[in-house]
């Protein structure tokens, strides 16, 4: 059993170390086409090394559910690096369509995000709770993630849209949206380097504040900047809060979480003032040049051809599906909870992104802005309504 | 009404942008679409007249055209969109947390979330998703969904019936995708006719003119999605009648058989156990995580259940004569269905006592010798209890769910969790009671002047089930629309309406194409159909006109 739980995270780590490589060569293969126009054989090296990651990461899939005797897709992390390889999944079915070895380059550091991020939550095989007891399980949640894979891929097209199109000679709203969007994939990876850091050095720290009548502890492993209300450090040379959280956040350890953020976009920020220092110019006006040969309606119709591809999946998995086992397990197939209310949204937006194109003529940039917009509100519903708003879907 | 007529000799009906024959612009009606300020034609519905840009005079014709605008339906989307998730900042009041010192919303929200959740209670968005306004809101989209489709609906299917392959030339030269081959042998127009049918095209053929089209049937997906999701919207409109839709809870006793509520005195529940499993904490697979989330994960709540009939149940006043229906057992995701009900596994307490015995001994004595007993029921407890030895014991108060709050005793609930009473016990021939208060680990003796004293010498526990039932004749309507808008948008989305014009000149050769979505998937197309050919490749006149606007600004 041990064994199979070993073989699993192994293939786990070796997928990563395969999409790395692969985005590396698909980097290359960029510079490949710029100097000689004729396709290079770099591109199908990455492509071939990005299947093979593939299957590595379905290894680990299969092995964990053999291991745990359910479908890995039942916390956080299981969920999250599923994502990441769904994402991956609809790339490489998109890249066999269009051939466009740029979206590797921006796909597949996405994915890598997304697996890294999911690696902070606990990783250990949990036990499912009852109302989790269904192959719907697998089937609702498959679903929905492939179809998250797949919209993941028109917010890639979308986001080498703006960075092609963007006019970067002078600061406007755009780029400095478009900066925003960066620096938020930045926050991620700072989120990994500071919890990874301080899990390395085993940081602990345990607080103990009131809540109500009783009195609650919380345990800190990233240095606490914002402390629980009214919280006193107990552990003997731990760094003290600089001061509170605010009241108004509500849930169990919200403070925590706050903290957490905070840790994020601090590390977030030095990591995007050392890149700018190192660039000296916007981001987005960097790896402009890298996108000139690019053509701009082809990977705008990625965009839409992925929205066009990924809505209807969502349609299935994230409200046909979902209400199937709602009724099932909750007894009503609909129920407003807040992860199900963000699902509508998504589904929303998604449909006014359809008609605003086809009836309205909002390709381009319009549509890329759009896609980058879906794509966020996706990221939301699984990272700020699974771990803020509490809800039946909350993973943790 | 006005009609219009081409020089092909073909009548349109007013409003026609192009003309529905040959597809020459219809002079004085190019700005309906936009065509007066660009190169390219707009292919929306074929350029054939839409009610809701022709006719603008009555009331009727301008909320016709209001609902039909594609800029309100979004408009419309983007509003109940945001509307919904302003529903989940706080939690909604089904949801109000169990911990929560006081569920009523109109103190919840304040205590939890002060001055914001004051204002999101006030403005009623504790109860967001069935007030009337968001109510109107989706009626409206319901509407918009109607009248868009209606509008447009009418307009494609007589233009794509009416297609025919001889064309304008300017029809063709004003497609995105065009070019003009010189010197083209009729062989090779042969070669591409077998190309396009090769590629599954229907070809079709008048004078040499050339229409070759596939994909057709997925202009309709909009609309087939759209009859999906108003079929889903009146299914949300049935279901608010009692007469289709049912929702009943009820808590049983194991052991206990009581009617089932909603059912008209017909159906019958007993429950005959209910079962809490958990994982084992030493689970070789889960200790970690069990250990990380403190232990006791639970892995199974179940009632063991019969359901019962009664067959009398029409005549008024009769003894009920149950008949079983089935027995069965009822978990999470696995709930039970029996004539056109079903039962779901809902809640559970454990722990709630069914009967209680005392003893009843003298103060003083350290044995503790009963003097006499007695059991309370607690499903009915009796208020006065004569005992065989001449005591009487009344019971003057009784807490099923004990709690002293600011000094005053008081029950949590209504269900016995934790037994508390005050016992009036006259003792043989006296006229004046003793007073004692007694519950789990509490024995008071209010005056301290009492002879006699109680003790709990036993008692016996259930659990209890929280059963909800359902009855929802809508959902299979619910399933016809979504499986009605799965169709539509697979339909519509993962097909495209391709189509290739063929317009022989003196000493040319027009080509156009069009597609409603993928342009990519058509160039390929060409490609493959002009190969073998000397036909010029498409030209593709958007990506020129970025270039030139690029160039020229």
């Amino acid at each position: 059993m041990n064994n199979l739980v070993n073989i699993s995270s192994t293939m786990l780590y070796t997928a990563f170390a395969l999409y790395s490589i692969a985005t590396i060569i698909f980097g290359v293969s960029i510079k490949d086409k710029n100097k000689q126009k004729k396709k290079g054989k770099t591109g199908t090296i990455a492509i071939s090394l990005t299947i093979i990651g593939l299957i590595a990461q379905l290894a680990y899939f299969i092995t964990r559910w053999i291991a745990s005797g359910h479908a890995p897709v039942g916390n956080m992390f299981e969920f999250m690096t599923f994502l990441g390889m769904s994402l991956v999944l609809a790339f490489i079915i998109i890249y066999f369509i269009y051939r466009l070895n740029i979206l590797g380059l921006f796909a597949l550091p996405i994915a890598l995000i997304i697996i890294a991020y999911a690696s902070m939550f606990p990783t250990e095989i949990s036990p499912l709770v009852p109302s989790l007891q269904s192959p719907w399980l697998y089937i609702h949640v498959t679903t929905v993630s492939l179809s998250q894979g797949i919209l993941g891929v028109s917010f890639v097209a979308g986001l080498i849209y703006l960075i092609r199109q963007i006019d970067q000679t002078k600061r406007s709203k755009k780029n400095v949206w478009l900066e925003l969007v960066l620096f938020f994939m930045i926050a991620c990876i700072g989120f990994i380097l500071s919890t990874v850091t301080f899990n390395i050095l085993d940081y602990k720290s345990t607080f103990e504040y009131p809540s109500g009548n009783r009195t609650l502890t919380v345990e800190y492993t990233l240095p606490a900047i914002a402390g629980p209300q009214e919280g006193v450090l107990i552990t003997e040379d731990a760094q003290d809060a600089w001061f509170e959280a605010p009241g108004w956040l509500q849930g169990r350890n919200a403070a925590k979480k706050f903290n957490t953020l905070i840790w994020s976009f601090g590390t977030g920020l030095i990591l995007y003032g050392l890149i700018r220092l190192i660039l000296r110019k916007r981001i987005g006006a960097a790896i402009q040049p890298l996108l000139k040969n690019i053509k701009p309606d082809l990977v705008d119709e990625i965009t839409y051809r992925a929205v066009a591809i990924g809505f209807p999946v969502f349609t299935l998995g994230g409200l046909i599906f979902a209400s199937i086992w709602a009724q099932i397990a909750w007894d009503r197939f609909w129920g407003w909870d807040p992860k199900e209310v963000w699902a509508l949204v998504t589904w929303f937006f998604y449909a006014a992104f359809l008609h605003l194109r086809l009836s309205r003529g909002w390709h381009g940039e319009k549509s890329s802005w759009l896609a980058v917009g879906g794509f966020a509100i996706i990221m939301f519903n699984l990272i700020v309504v699974n771990l803020v708003i509490a809800g039946l879907h909350s993973y943790a | 009404m006005k009609k219009i007529k081409c020089e092909c000799g073909h009548i349109n009906p007013e409003g026609t942008v192009l003309c529905e024959a040959c597809g020459k612009p219809i002079e004085e009606n190019q700005h309906i679409d936009g065509n007066d300020k660009s190169k390219l034609l707009n292919m929306r519905y074929d350029g054939s007249a839409r009610r809701s840009l022709t006719y603008n005079r009555s009331i009727i014709d301008k909320i016709w055209s209001f609902f039909s605008s594609v800029k309100v339906g979004v408009w419309l989307i983007v509003i109940t969109l945001v509307a919904s998730s302003l529903g989940t900042i706080f939690p909604q009041e089904m949801y109000i947390p169990a911990e929560a010192e006081n569920r009523n919303p109109a103190f919840f929200y304040e205590d939890w979330y002060g001055l914001l959740g004051k204002i999101y209670y006030q403005l009623g968005f504790h109860e967001l998703y069935s007030s009337w306004w968001y109510m109107i809101l989706i009626s409206l989209i319901g509407i918009s969904l109607v009248i868009c489709s209606i509008d447009r609906v009418v307009p494609l299917h007589r233009a794509l019936k009416m297609q025919k392959p001889k064309r304008h030339e300017t029809f063709l030269n004003r497609q995105r995708l065009f070019s003009g081959s010189k010197n083209v042998s009729s062989k090779e127009k042969q070669q591409l006719i077998e190309n396009l049918k090769k590629q599954r095209y229907k070809v079709r053929n008048e004078d040499g003119h050339i229409l070759a089209e596939k994909g057709r049937f997925s202009r309709w997906g909009p609309y087939v999605n759209h009859i999906g999701l108003i079929i889903i919207l009146i299914a949300a409109l049935l279901r608010m009648t009692p007469l289709l839709f049912l929702d009943e809870y009820v808590w049983v006793r194991e052991g206990q058989q009581i009617v089932i509520p909603g059912t008209d005195g017909e159906y019958y529940i007993e429950n005959k156990e209910f079962i809490l499993e958990a994982y084992d904490d030493n689970d070789e697979r889960f200790k970690d995580a069990i250990a990380r989330m403190g232990g006791n994960v639970a892995s199974n709540y179940q009632t063991n259940l019969i359901i019962y009939k009664n067959v009398d149940a029409s005549i008024p006043g009769a003894e009920p004569k149950l008949e079983k229906v089935v027995e069965d057992k009822v978990f999470m995701n696995n709930p039970l269905k029996f004539d056109g009900y079903t039962l779901y596994q809902s809640g559970y307490q454990q722990n709630e006592f069914s009967t209680m015995s005392f003893i009843i001994h003298e103060t003083d004595d350290p044995e503790e010798k009963a003097i006499d007993t007695f059991t309370v029921d607690l499903s009915e407890p009796e208020t006065e209890y004569e005992l065989d030895s001449g005591f009487r014991v009344v019971i003057d108060k009784y807490y099923p769910d004990y709690v002293l709050e600011d000094g005053e005793p008081r029950s949590e609930t209504k269900f016995p969790r934790n037994p508390a009473y005050v016992f009036f016990i006259y003792p043989p021939n006296s006229k004046s009671p003793e007073i004692s208060f007694i519950g789990i680990g509490k024995n008071i003796d209010a005056t301290g002047e009492n002879k006699y004293k109680l003790g709990i010498s036993d008692f016996e526990m259930h659990d209890v089930s929280g059963m909800t039932l359902r009855r929802d004749y809508t959902l299979p309507l619910f399933g016809l629309g979504a499986f009605i808008f799965m169709i539509g948008v697979v339909q519509g989305m993962y097909w495209q309406h391709r189509r290739i014009w063929i317009h022989p000149k003196e000493n040319e050769m027009l080509l156009a194409a069009h597609t409603n979505k993928n342009w990519y998937g058509i160039k390929k197309d060409i490609e493959k159909i002009i190969s073998g050919t000397n036909i010029e490749m498409v030209v593709d006149q958007q990506e020129l006109n970025e270039l030139d606007k690029k160039q020229g600004g």
